[in-house]
Order: C-alpha cells, then structure tokens, then sequence
C-alpha cells in the first residue's frame, strides 16, 4: 500500500461549528455580564471570561483556516495528550506553591496581609485545594485518559474538535474557578466553590468528555474494553452526577455572580457531602486507579497480577462507595443511623481499596529488581504503597468513636495529604514520567538522577507532612477534650493553636520539599522536550519505528 | 406513597444490587473466561504504534512488533 502521509484534516466539520457556535454565545453572554453585573467581581469576572471565548474563536477560526482540525484515523491524537501533560505540570506547581503559601499562613499569620482581601487564607485555601485536585489531578486524569483509551481501544480518540474543547474547555474552567476565589466569589461548598455559571461551564465540558471517551470506546477495534477505561469512564460518569446535583442552585440574576442552592440544612449537608466523598472515591481514586491499571504494568512490562481481582474490586468499590459519605457528618443532625450507615460502608471499603493495592503491587511480581533501578517505578509503586496507608487509615477514622477525637483537627489534613501527595501526586509524576519520553520520542528523561532526587526529597516532604500532622491532631484533639477536676475545659481554644506552632513549620516545610521535588521535575521534563537527552534509559519502552509504506 | 415508595427502593434495591453483584462475581471467576482475562491482562503490553485500521489489518505481521 502506498497512501501519501499527509494528515487528513476535517475542515470545518459539524462539530467544529457547534464548538464555535457555543463559544460565541458564551462571548456573548460574558460581554451583557460585562455591562449589566450587579457586582463588580462579577464584571472583572465577565471580561476575563470574554477574553477566554475570543481566544478560543481565533483559535477556532484559525484552526478552520487551516484546513480544520486534524483527524486522521492512521494516528493517534498524541498532540492532545503532550498539552494535557504540560498542562499537569504547570497547574500542579502553582498548586502546590499555594499550598505552601498557606501553609507558612498558619505557621506564621501575620503573612494573611490585611489590606489585601486576596491574601486571606479563607480564600487561597480552596485556591489550593481546587488547584491540586482539579486542575492538577484533573489535568493528569484528562491526559492519561486520553492517552490509555487511545492506545487499549487502538483507535483515535473519537469526536473531531470535542476533544480539544474538553482540554481548552476544562482550562478555562480552572482560570474562572480561581480567579473567581481571589475576587470573592464563593459558594461556600468544600470542593465545589464555584459559582451557578461556572458549574454551568464545567457541566457542558464535562459531557462533551463523557462522549468523546464513549465515542472513542464505541469505535475502539479492540472487542474487550481494558480495565483502565471502566475506572475512567466510572470517574466521569459519576463525577457528572455529583457535580450536576450538588450545585443545583438558582441563581439571583442572570448576569451575576450569586447563587441559592436548592438544599437547605442537613439535606444541604448530605448531598454536599454525598458529592465530597465521592469526588474523593472517583475523582482522586476511581481515576487514578486507571491510571495505576496502565501504566504500572506498562512500565514493568508485566500483566496485570490478576484481572479477575482487578473487576471484582472495581465492582465492589463503585457499590460502596457512594454511600460513605455520611461518615463525614458523625454527631450531627444527620440522624445516627445514616451516620452508622456510612461508617459501616466506610469500613467495608477497606477490601475493595486492598484489592486494588494488591493487584497493583503484585503486578511487579517478576520484576521487582526494577524498585532498584527505576525510579519511576519506585514512585509508582511507593504511590499504591500510599494508596494502601490512606485507605487503612480512612475507615478507622470513619468510626464513630475515633471521628470523636480526629474530626475538625489535623489528623483529617495529614490523612488527606498522605492520600493526595503520596497516591495522587506519585501516582501522576509517575505516569507523567512515562508520557514525556514516550510522546516526545525520546530515549528517556534527561537526567534519571533528577528523578531519584525528586522521589527522594519528596517522598521525605510526605514524611514530614503526615508525621507532623498526626502529632498535631492528636494532640489538638485531646486538648479539645480535656476536662480539669472542677468539670471546665482545661484549655483555651488559643492554647491549642499556639501548642501546634512547630507542627504547622514543620508540615510547611514538608510541603516546601514536595513543591521543590516538583520544580526539579518540571526543569527535567523541560530539557527533556528540548531534547537534551544524553543516556537512553532501557526502562523507556521505546515506541516502535513507524511501518515504511511499501 | 411514601410506604411503597420506600419499600420499592429498599428491598427492590437490596434485591437489584445483591443480584447485580452476584452477577459481576459470576461473570469475573467463570472458568471460561479465564483465557478472555489472561489476554486482556496483557493489553498494555501488547499495544501498536498506530491504530488499527482496515490497511493495516492486512498486514498484521509488520504491525505486530
């Protein structure tokens, strides 16, 4: 066969205008926003938000002058993974700074600088945390994403330009969330801050994603869809669900930024934290076991340890999880026996989080010389190790009694930080590792000793960071509930902050050798894509030399 | 209402899920499948640099590295 290898471009295709139909009209509605807001934020808002939609015509309109996106079936759309992967990196560094920056606020307030709103810690701690889990972690899914359904379905990624609107799209998503945060603009749900035209956004980015990875598994060539891609599709398909009901809301006005969500007390109170667990239970672990199902054997080059295990916990777990979100209301109005319903279910969790843990460690069987000599491995691997720490220490704090003492304390963010830096965060370093040489066609990384240096100093960050924390929350637990021979408090709320002082230096300074680790990634994958790289690295699969036409 | 309402979705629900489950159980450690799962086990290992499509299907060989 001799077919010339000149890419087919799709030119100015369907889907190529209803994306440039839906970027108009969100011009559109952010130019009346820009006028008519009731408040300022919101303006600011509205013309950042313009300026995101005009990009996104040029762009449109670029691309169709061009001859159109290119959508050619004999390739894979690595173009679309390569952005993803930079686009983890940069969002992960600027989260983890923000980290850092509050978390030297506790240690030290006089950093919360008055005169400036944006300083606050009230308003760059949700900056934080919707930067790491969303547009870092939610960077890392939508890359790897798709990149494994690509490769295990061997087909292009399906949809013609709806794939690139999910990836601009989702950006765009994450710059309105943020800025939105800064200026004020909240509405107070823990991990869906966001307000009604930002859910909105996402909702229509969201969908465009769930059926561009049903389209792509619809025309896969594969008959069997890989295990990786129901972890996946298990984390979109739910992560629309919660998303849509937990911020069903009625907005004040049509161009402003306030919002009233349409629960109101302890039903507020459960369906946001029916969505807050289980934003935990698909979004940082559904999809991150996808991740863990590809790219560990790939990296090890052995099969999954066993697949039977690999279906019977993905079932157990999409049973369970989703109803133990009242663990997080212990000793509230929620009545007690949904909140014994969701302890229970938290405890059972353990054995579907196990069967994961060990399906992905036991994949190394045969192959574990590779701890040794392979870094990325080690952080893959230390990665399930976490995975495994944070999912045993889970259920135990969800039982009534021990919630008693670690709710509202430290122990709950150390818990939190052992699954996010150790299991998320490895976990995406890891697989990023892989991508980068594989997509740039490189040998390996640049230098594989930097990415011993970034495993070592970051893993000794997560050491600091959760040993101080649970010295912390014990501690503050207790003090909480010391009573002195006459019946009063023995202690003063004040005393209890003061007595953690070191802890929160110490947890600020782990999270300051995380941040660096990443640094040190970031400038190794720079050089990297540059192509300076001097030793091939035998670990590095290399991609076969494309088939010469005959 | 309320009553059949609640009645349906908690032991129409049990019922639901426990067969569902049963039915993933069954599915997953059916003897038979064990050849289907032992290949799908290895399909990150046994990928191609390019997708597949009706061309290169005629020529496996060369695909097949």
């Amino acid at each position: 066969m001799s077919t010339p290898q000149v890419l087919r471009r799709a030119g100015a295709d369907p889907s190529t205008a209803v994306v440039l139909l839906i970027t108009f009209l969100g011009a559109l509605w952010s130019l009346f926003a820009a006028a008519y807001a009731p408040e300022a934020a919101m303006r600011g808002q509205a013309w950042l938000l313009l300026g995101g939609f005009l990009t996104g015509i040029i762009l449109i309109v670029g691309t169709i002058a061009n001859g159109g996106v290119v959508n050619d079936e004999r390739e894979y759309n690595e173009n679309l993974v390569k952005a993803g992967a930079i686009a983890t990196m940069f969002w992960g560094i600027a989260g983890l700074l923000v980290g850092v920056v509050i978390a030297f606020q506790l240690a030290f307030p006089v950093l919360n600088i008055e005169q400036f709103g944006f300083t606050s810690f009230g308003r760059l701690r949700p900056l934080h945390t919707s930067a790491v889990i969303f547009a870092f972690g939610g960077n890392a899914l939508l890359a790897t994403s798709f990149y494994v359904v690509q490769r295990t379905c061997r087909t292009r990624i399906a949809g013609g330009i709806w794939p690139w609107f999910v990836f601009w799209g989702y950006q765009l998503f994450i710059v309105m969330a943020a800025t939105g945060y800064v200026i004020g603009i909240t509405q107070s749900k823990e991990y869906a801050e966001p307000e009604w035209y930002t859910d909105l956004w996402l909702t229509i980015v969201w969908v465009a994603y769930l059926l561009v990875f049903l389209g792509t598994l619809w025309k896969r060539k594969e008959p069997h869809i890989y295990v990786a891609n129901w972890f996946y599709l298990a984390f979109i398909v739910t992560i629309a669900v919660l998303h849509v009901v937990n911020n069903l809301a009625m907005p004040v006005s049509f161009f402003g930024a306030r919002s009233y969500s349409l629960f109101a007390g302890v039903q507020d109170a459960l369906t946001q934290w029916w969505y807050g667990h289980n934003a935990v239970g698909f979004f940082l672990t559904a999809g991150f076991l996808g991740i863990m199902y590809y790219f560990i054997p790939k990296r090890v080059q052995r099969p999954v340890y066993s697949y039977r295990l690999s279906i019977i916990h993905f079932w157990s777990l999409i049973f369970i999880y989703i109803w133990a979100g009242p663990h997080h209301l212990h000793y509230t109005a929620l009545p007690e026996w949904a909140q014994t319903l969701g302890m229970t279910f938290s405890v059972m969790l353990w054995m579907p989080s196990w069967g994961g843990m060990i399906n992905g460690l036991m994949t190394l069987s045969g192959a574990w010389d590779k701890l040794r000599t392979d870094p990325v491995v080690r952080m893959l691997v230390l990665s399930v190790a976490f995975y495994g720490m944070s999912t045993f220490e889970g259920p135990v704090m969800s039982v009534r009694a021990v919630n008693a003492l670690s709710h509202y304390t430290d122990w709950t963010v150390g818990h939190v930080h052992s699954g996010a830096l150790g299991w998320v965060g490895f976990i995406s370093f890891g697989a990023v590792y892989c991508l980068v040489p594989w997509l740039w066609k490189r040998k390996g990384m640049h230098s594989k000793a930097l990415i011993d240096w970034h495993f070592w100093i970051a893993t000794f960050g997560i050491l600091l960071y959760i040993t101080s924390m649970w010295v912390a929350g014990i501690m503050q637990g207790l003090m909480w509930r010391a009573y002195n021979e006459l019946g009063f408090l023995e202690f003063s709320f004040v005393e209890t902050v003061e007595a953690m002082h070191i802890s929160y230096i110490i947890r600020a300074v782990g999270g300051l050798l995380y941040l660096s680790g990443a640094i040190i990634m970031a400038y190794n994958m720079y050089r990297t894509i540059k192509g300076d790289v001097k030793e091939e690295d035998e670990n590095v699969i290399p991609q076969s030399a494309a088939v010469p036409a005959e | 209402m309320h009553e059949t309402l609640s009645n349906f979705a908690q032991t129409g629900g049990l019922l639901i899920f426990v067969l569902l489950f049963a039915g993933v159980l069954a599915y997953a450690l059916w003897p038979r499948n064990q050849a289907k799962f032992d290949a799908a086990a290895r399909t990150p290992l046994e990928e191609t640099d390019k997708p597949e499509t009706a061309d290169h299907n005629k020529d496996e060989t060369h695909v097949r590295a």
